[in-house]
């Protein structure tokens, strides 16, 4: 193969990795805490990439026209709207249902991801249509034979690789990710050890669906196109890319996020059938995955199920 | 509202009731219904038909010489084969709903065909475009309005192939729709016989990401790209197309003829080719009628590329019920024998299958955010040119 095509499908595949393990940390993160699945986390994704545009077309019709301002406010705007939404979610609907069997929690929050996304599709404006995003990075790309080197591509790659350095850092090296740590690994021994178990909780899904307004936009800035339905497949996706790197592993769901985009990518390129078998191959390497190692590639140091 | 206004408006809703309330004793009801996509990806398309078929009715209850008063029961089929069984089998199974203009989509029309054979339901399809919803069976219930995808491949190939591109890389969805598009394209294509392709990729009707397909067309470097599927992922495409730095022509079908491609495309649509059965509103004998019609009643929804068609397909049955009343059975009958009816789409003439015969083919580019009749385009007069045009 061509030097300069591999590169392109590499680049491809990098992207598209990316916006998988941002969702499936927050998967990661949200099962840490509380040991819960929260299906409606794609939908959170959809949610905040229309914030992203909506707060877009208020700043045009104010006529704001520098194009890093109005990022900077989408991104902000969206993200924040999404961590005070997943805020919402932990608070009012995850944890009343602790004592509850898991199964609850998960079809509570698959019910109303469905609820967000038929609102996005109903009240948002022609929301049914999909919807151009503004492309708000330099558009100045490189030909280097048959690779497409676009700015844009490394802003966003670079940016996704410092979120993810950032919350490793958050985890590991502050008294916050301690504490979220020693809540995913003890409730009641966090609780003694006098930490606030419900703020904790809150911010940990704060967190996530942060993260998951940032794929939003990024989504929406990579392919200049939103739909209401984004967030639904990349919530499965993100939800698998979780399970085979382990969930509860942070490392394990962004392996499992470039695993998945990769397998995508080999599917398309590599293997002689239509190309719309390529999430079919994906998947079943998925189940063969999971077959082989049921907890995950990297496992919990502890595991509280066996 | 203030105090004042209150009793005028009192008057005048009772004075609505009583004249409903007369006509409604002065004539039987008979339900008629309607089934498209009003939900989803493709809904901008269902709400322009069921806007129409809407329209269709409500001047025929304002006809003082009709003999019955009807009432429009809408059903969302989501462009979805399974749902369009369900709500073809809810309405068919309602004995008082005596005929339907139905889906716009293929893959709904194709899976809910047998439910109205079964229910001896009778119904004019007004949009979806897969040659086998009136050929794979004979089934004297279904008919079409609108030509089959067969016609617009044939134009598009020829087209195509007079431009003298001779690469030509293929995209279509793995619904029925889509592959019919591409057998149908494939098909004619080789017939003339002047360009081949390269390249044929069946992606998934809901897929977001088609840099990995898009990659692996760049290498192969055709001058054309044909996309036989819906607009939504027609949008995605293009888009990634530019992404990739892919510069060959973005080749359509009537699937991506709607507004909401190029609101979802912005400048980047400017070039898209694309072809449907039938004229634009505005070229239609009858089309001054309806777009007048239409705007009076002030609908949300423009009536989008097929809406004049559901508004045929819904003028048909009723003008159907009032010759030979409500009774299914009659009105089946009665549609077998359309010959060179006069409608606003022209004329219409039902072959044995209930396809109606009349194929003009409208091709269109888009040029300045617009569908432009190719004929009338600045890239047909040769003041801009399509990438590697000859």
């Amino acid at each position: 193969m061509d030097a300069g095509l591999f590169a392109q499908y590499v680049m491809n595949g990098l992207m598209l990795g990316m916006m998988y393990a941002l969702v499936a940390v927050g998967f990661t993160l949200f099962f840490g805490v509380l040991d819960v699945i929260k299906f409606s986390h794609g939908d959170v994704l959809t949610v905040g990439a229309f914030t992203a545009l909506a707060a877009f077309t208020g700043l045009s019709s104010f006529g704001f026209k520098s194009q890093w301002f109005d990022l900077a406010v989408m991104l902000a705007l969206a993200t924040l709207m999404m961590a005070l939404l997943g805020m919402l979610i932990a608070r009012y609907l995850v944890m009343p249902l602790r004592s509850a069997p898991a199964l609850n929690t998960l079809l509570i929050t698959l019910m109303l991801g469905t609820v967000l996304r038929e609102s996005v599709r109903l009240f948002y404006p022609q929301g049914a249509n999909p919807k151009p995003f503004p492309s708000l990075l330099p558009r100045a790309s490189l030909e280097l034979g048959e690779f497409n080197l676009r700015v844009d591509n490394v802003l966003m790659l670079t940016a996704g690789v410092l979120v993810i350095v950032g919350i490793q850092y958050l985890l590991n090296r502050t008294k916050l990710g301690l504490a979220i740590r020693a809540v995913a690994q003890d409730e009641e021994t966090a609780r003694a050890m006098g930490i606030n178990f419900t703020a904790i909780v809150l911010i940990t899904f704060a967190i996530g669906s942060g993260l998951a307004a940032f794929a939003g936009v990024m989504n929406g800035l990579y392919y200049n196109e939103i739909n209401f339905g984004i967030g639904l497949y990349l919530g499965v996706i993100g939800f698998s890319a979780a399970i085979i790197g382990g969930l509860g592993s942070i490392y394990g769901a962004i392996l499992g996020g470039f695993l998945f985009a990769g397998l995508q990518t080999v599917a398309t390129v590599l293997l002689p059938f239509s190309s719309a078998y390529k999430d079919v191959f994906a998947f079943a390497v998925v189940i063969a995955i999971m077959a082989w190692r049921p907890t995950g590639l990297i496992q919990e140091k502890i595991s509280e199920r066996v | 509202m203030t105090k004042n206004g209150q009793p005028t408006a009192v008057v005048i809703a009772a004075l609505i009731f009583a004249v409903a309330a007369v006509t409604a004793e002065a004539k039987d009801k008979v339900k008629v219904g309607f089934i498209g996509p009003l939900t989803g990806g493709v809904s901008a398309n269902g709400l322009g038909g069921r806007n129409s078929a809407d329209l269709a009715v409500r001047l025929r209850n304002t006809d003082p010489k009709a003999k019955y008063e009807y009432e429009l029961v809408v059903l969302d089929d989501e462009c979805k084969p399974n749902v369009a069984v369900q709500v073809a089998t809810k309405m068919a199974a309602d004995k008082d709903i005596i005929g339907g203009a139905t889906h716009y989509c293929s893959a709904a029309a194709i899976a809910a065909v047998d439910t109205y054979h079964k229910f001896g339901f009778p119904v004019i399809v007004w949009g979806a475009v897969l040659p086998d919803i009136t050929y794979r069976n004979k089934y004297e219930e279904v008919h079409r309005v609108n030509g089959t995808m067969i016609n617009q491949n044939e134009a598009n190939a020829e087209l195509i192939s007079k431009f003298g591109y001779k690469t030509i890389a293929v995209i279509h969805d793995t619904t029925d729709y889509g592959k019919g598009h591409n057998e149908y394209f494939s098909k004619a294509l080789a017939k003339i016989g002047k360009a081949n392709i390269v390249g044929t990729f069946g992606v998934t009707a809901d897929q977001q990401d088609f840099t990995a397909e898009l990659t692996k067309i760049k290498a192969l470097n055709p001058e054309v790209i044909y996309f036989g599927g819906l607009t939504p992922i027609g949008v995605r495409i293009r888009s990634q197309m530019d992404k990739l730095g892919i510069k060959a022509v973005f080749d359509g079908t009537s699937g991506i003829v709607s507004d909401a491609y190029i609101q979802g495309l912005g400048p980047l649509a400017e070039g898209t080719l694309a072809f449907r059965e039938g004229a634009p509103a505005e070229k239609l004998p009858g089309g001054k009628f309806f777009m007048e019609k239409y705007n009076q009643q002030k609908y949300d929804n423009a009536p989008e590329a097929y809406g004049a068609f559901a508004y045929v397909a819904m003028d048909m049955i009723l003008d159907t019920i009032e010759t030979v009343g409500p009774d299914r059975k009659k009105v089946i009958e009665a549609l077998s024998n359309v010959k060179d009816r006069d409608s606003i789409v022209g004329k219409i003439t039902f072959d044995d299958h209930g396809q109606n015969t009349v194929p003009i083919i409208t091709k269109y580019v888009i040029q300045d955010g617009n569908f432009v009749e190719w004929d009338d385009s600045e890239y047909a007069s040769g003041k801009r040119k399509l990438q590697g045009q000859k």
